[in-house]
């Protein structure tokens, strides 16, 4: 059997990198799609949680006696019902985890390390009862003095969160535990040397704000245990097979007992790469033998989920008058939260990433604090290194008199590049995306006083992983899909688009679904922007066993040998004297015959993915300073990406711009506020401030497409980058815009408005 | 032999030593023969690291082929959110 031209239809029509239809549009519009607080069960509980009030406390005693006795609570946990785990490092979305630290996560043992920190659940009939059993429980804590700033957590007087916990990296290993969990380096060529060299060398400190993900859907799930220990849970997450896993490694069960249906996602961007209430409500439903439900608020969601790091990050810059860099240098603190994990490392990595630079030294220090619990943030921790970079690049363009895009393209990193954490790149596409953007309407607009203009680019790696994917053909040929990572960004509708496009059937016969963890083989989380790069190279493999099996079934019918059939445009096609006497056949035709030649026809995809391609963008922001106000309005905003190929370009767009959002709310008014109690003081969309609607324009968008090689379609991954450079972008505006260079975000109205009196700018 | 080089702090696990020339034709004989050269990195290769092997970066692919002439780089394992 031979194959041809694999990726076209017998009507010759396409629908990759075409705008279809989303197969989940109509139930997302009409309310029919069911997120985690949605699903409910007969008989079910509530669960509610416990948490610490103080920042840092020793958790003394816990007496749940009262609580117990409270008639409709049905089951109390607290640290006694997790055993406790070893040591042990794991991959888990963009970090390594240790399972040591995750079952204190999810419920204190020792130590309560950050306000919102579980200390007990209870399962009740109602919220009423579960809420008076939670007052009921009575917790003896030992207040402890508490840290949250990184810098002052790294000084040797801070309180320390973990008497165990010493520095990875340094040598000689220091006899003495300190809060800084890791130091990590990357090193290329001699930077001491290369800033010799340099004519112009630029040193500075920034400090980023810690930020939450967002999500508009809280975390929520729902768990059902059976005498027999057999565990149903639905729960909202970016990875169902990796919750079955932690839960199973938390609560002592066999992986294949649990059975974990992610439901649709309002959100995730890395957030939700972690367990919180799974293991609580399996555990409280295995002691009450009644389904349990847990939903968090919009304040546990502040308190107790994973945010991104704060940081302090020192960039130092060498460059020839020229503007060719020669030297590059960088510190990084970011914070963990209460146990070790942040995403300093990629930002060590990325900090540098789009240059071409010959001689670069980063180093990086992963620092716990009284906080929660970091989790990933799409593209964990290259925004911040990223931004502070891109901060500099634009001063170094100043102070030599050339223009950004044309500094930056002198610089940029292009195919054969060796980036400075090793390999040389293969072929991306950074410099089409700042020609591109240089070619924009928008780059050549004049602006008047108090607007400013501002450009960064960005770069994430992108992964692929662990992947299964099930194709089924029904009776009537239409075709059922299973993917088994969570699609938060549009998986379904490029999947389908691909299935559609291999097998050679409209885009509307084909059904994809998001299957449970006992449907289909293991797959690694949505992260890392890979589920779509991932997805689409199992379904290719699958489709390939379908178009062999159907081969194979023509040879039979038609008495033919397997040179004379070939699959083509989407049907098997006899091929010499032999396609005189038989017609080609598609997949409805022999879904008709399925039964009498063989049996259901399907196929499976299960790989490992590997060859991602790296990713870089570029955006262009202009915005308004009020003077009066400090408040910074977004005028226009261009992002330029290389996709590789867009399978659905408008959800690709949508990538871009929800960066692109996130970025501004990054840049401009989000953080966590802290008072001198360790407490968080804005738990709420009120007065913790993201971006809405009304609060910027339509993002425009240029999908650069430079192919990845090691794709069968070229793609690359898009989620992750699109948030990199607004941070530097909307920085370096705020500088045009201004005169005054911010090395703090958020550029909030207050700060801006002190910067702006303390300068004498804002003078009537 | 392909060149094989240390990203990052995995170098303090070989006495500072960040570059190799290994005989190795798999990343699974290319952990084998670190791992017997540097037995405190052993632990740390199969905890997951990543390889880039000629510029593409593979993880969690111990059967993936090295050439005589290929460069290696062994870097943190890369995920994302």
């Amino acid at each position: 059997m031979a194959e041809t031209n694999g990726h076209s239809q017998a009507n010759g029509q396409h629908y990759v990198g075409t705008r279809t239809i989303r197969p989940d549009g109509v139930d997302k519009v009409t309310g029919r799609a069911r997120f985690g607080a949605d699903f409910n069960l007969p008989g079910q509980l509530i669960g509610r949680v416990l948490r610490s009030p103080h920042p840092h406390a020793r958790i003394v005693s816990i007496d749940t006696s009262k609580a117990e006795a409270l008639p409709g609570v049905k089951a109390v946990v607290t640290r006694a019902d997790f055993a406790d785990q070893p040591s042990e490092f794991i991959p888990a979305g963009e970090m390594m985890m240790n399972y040591k630290d995750v079952v204190r996560n999810v419920m204190a043992r020792e130590k309560a390390l950050y306000e919102g920190h579980p200390v007990a659940a209870v399962a009740a009939t109602s919220v009423a009862i579960a809420r008076r059993a939670l007052k009921l429980i009575d917790v003896k804590y030992e207040v402890l003095p508490h840290v949250i700033d990184v810098v002052e957590a790294m000084r040797p007087d801070a309180p320390l969160l973990h008497d165990d916990l010493f520095t990875v990296g340094v040598e000689p290993r220091p006899d003495k535990p300190s809060n800084i969990a890791k130091r990590v380096e990357i090193k290329l060529g001699d930077v001491e040397a290369g800033f010799k060299k340099a004519d112009l060398v630029i040193e500075r400190e920034f400090k980023t704000a810690p930020v939450h993900q967002g999500y508009i859907e809280p975390h929520a799930a729902l768990a059902t245990v059976s005498e027999d220990g057999s565990t149903e849970l639905w729960t909202t997450t970016q990875g169902h097979f990796i919750v079955r896993a932690h839960c199973a490694r938390l609560l002592g069960l066999d992986i294949g007992r649990v059975r974990v249906t992610a439901t649709e996602i309002g959100g995730g961007f890395g957030g939700k790469t972690v367990v919180y209430l799974e293991p609580l409500a399996i555990a409280l439903s295995k002691k009450a033998k009644r389904p349990v439900k847990m939903v968090m608020s919009r304040e546990e969601v502040f308190k107790a989920s994973g945010p991104t790091s704060g940081a302090t990050v020192r960039v130092k810059m060498g460059a020839t008058r020229d503007g060719k860099f020669v030297a590059a240098a960088a510190e990084l603190k970011y914070q963990a939260g209460a146990f070790q994990g942040s995403p300093v490392q990629p930002g060590v990595m990325c900090a540098y990433a789009p240059y071409d630079i010959e001689n670069v030294h980063v180093i990086g220090y992963d620092v716990v604090s009284n906080r929660p619990k970091v989790a990933a943030y799409r593209a964990p921790g290259a925004p911040i290194s990223e931004y502070a970079v891109e901060s500099v690049v634009d001063e170094i363009a100043k102070k030599l008199g050339l223009d950004p895009i044309e500094l930056r393209m002198m610089n940029a990193a292009h195919e054969g590049t060796k980036a400075a954490y090793g390999p040389k790149f293969g072929p991306i596409g950074l410099e089409e995306t700042l020609n591109s953007i240089k070619k924009t309407e928008h780059w050549n607009t004049p602006l008047r006083k108090w607007q400013g203009r501002g450009v960064a680019s960005g770069f994430w790696f992108n992964i692929g992983g662990e992947t299964s994917v099930s194709l089924t053909v029904n009776e009537d040929g239409t075709i059922s899909l299973v993917a088994g990572t969570p699609d938060i960004g549009g998986l379904r509708a490029s999947l389908a688009a691909v299935v559609a496009d291999e097998l050679g059937v409209p885009y509307d016969k084909v059904r994809p679904i998001i299957g449970d963890t006992g449907s289909l083989g293991f797959n690694f989380l949505t992260g890392g922007s890979r589920s779509t790069f991932s997805g689409s190279m199992a379904i290719v493999e699958a489709a390939k066993q379908i178009k062999a099996d159907l081969c194979a079934r023509a040879c039979k019918l038609w008495e033919a040998k397997p040179d004379q059939v070939e699959w083509k445009d989407g049907a098997v096609r006899p091929l010499g004297a032999l396609a005189e006497k038989v017609k080609p056949m598609t997949v409805v035709d022999f879904a008709k015959v399925a039964g009498k030649t063989g049996g259901p026809i399907g196929g499976v995809g299960r790989i490992n993915a590997q060859g991602a391609g790296p990713s870089f963008g570029t955006h262009l922001v202009d915005l308004e300073v009020d003077p009066e106000t400090g408040r910074t309005t977004i005028l226009r905003y261009t992002v330029a990406q290389d996709a590789g190929k867009a399978l659905h370009p408008a959800y690709v767009e949508g990538q871009y711009q929800g960066g692109a959002v996130q970025g501004i709310g990054w840049a401009l008014n989000e953080e966590y506020i802290y008072g001198s109690d360790g407490k968080l003081q804005n738990a709420g969309f009120l007065d913790y401030r993201m971006p809405v609607a009304s609060d910027v324009p339509m993002i425009d968008t240029i999908l650069v497409e430079v192919g990845n090689p090691k794709h069968p379609y070229g793609v690359r991954g898009v989620g992750e980058t699109p948030i990199v450079p607004p941070l530097g972008a909307i920085a370096n505006a705020m500088e045009n815009a201004t005169g005054i260079r911010f090395t703090e975000l958020p550029m909030s109205p207050p700060k801006v408005l002190k910067a702006l009196t303390e300068k004498g700018l804002n003078k009537a | 032999m392909a060149r094989v080089v240390l990203i990052g702090n995995l170098a303090q696990l070989t006495g500072g030593v960040a570059e190799f020339d290994l005989s190795a034709t798999s990343v699974k004989q290319l952990f084998a023969q670190l791992a017997e050269l540097h037995p405190a990195l052993g632990r740390h290769l199969d905890d997951g690291v990543a390889v880039a092997i000629d510029g593409q970066i593979y993880q969690d692919s111990l059967l993936e082929p090295i050439r005589a002439d290929s460069e290696v780089f062994v870097l943190p394992q890369i995920a994302g959110g």
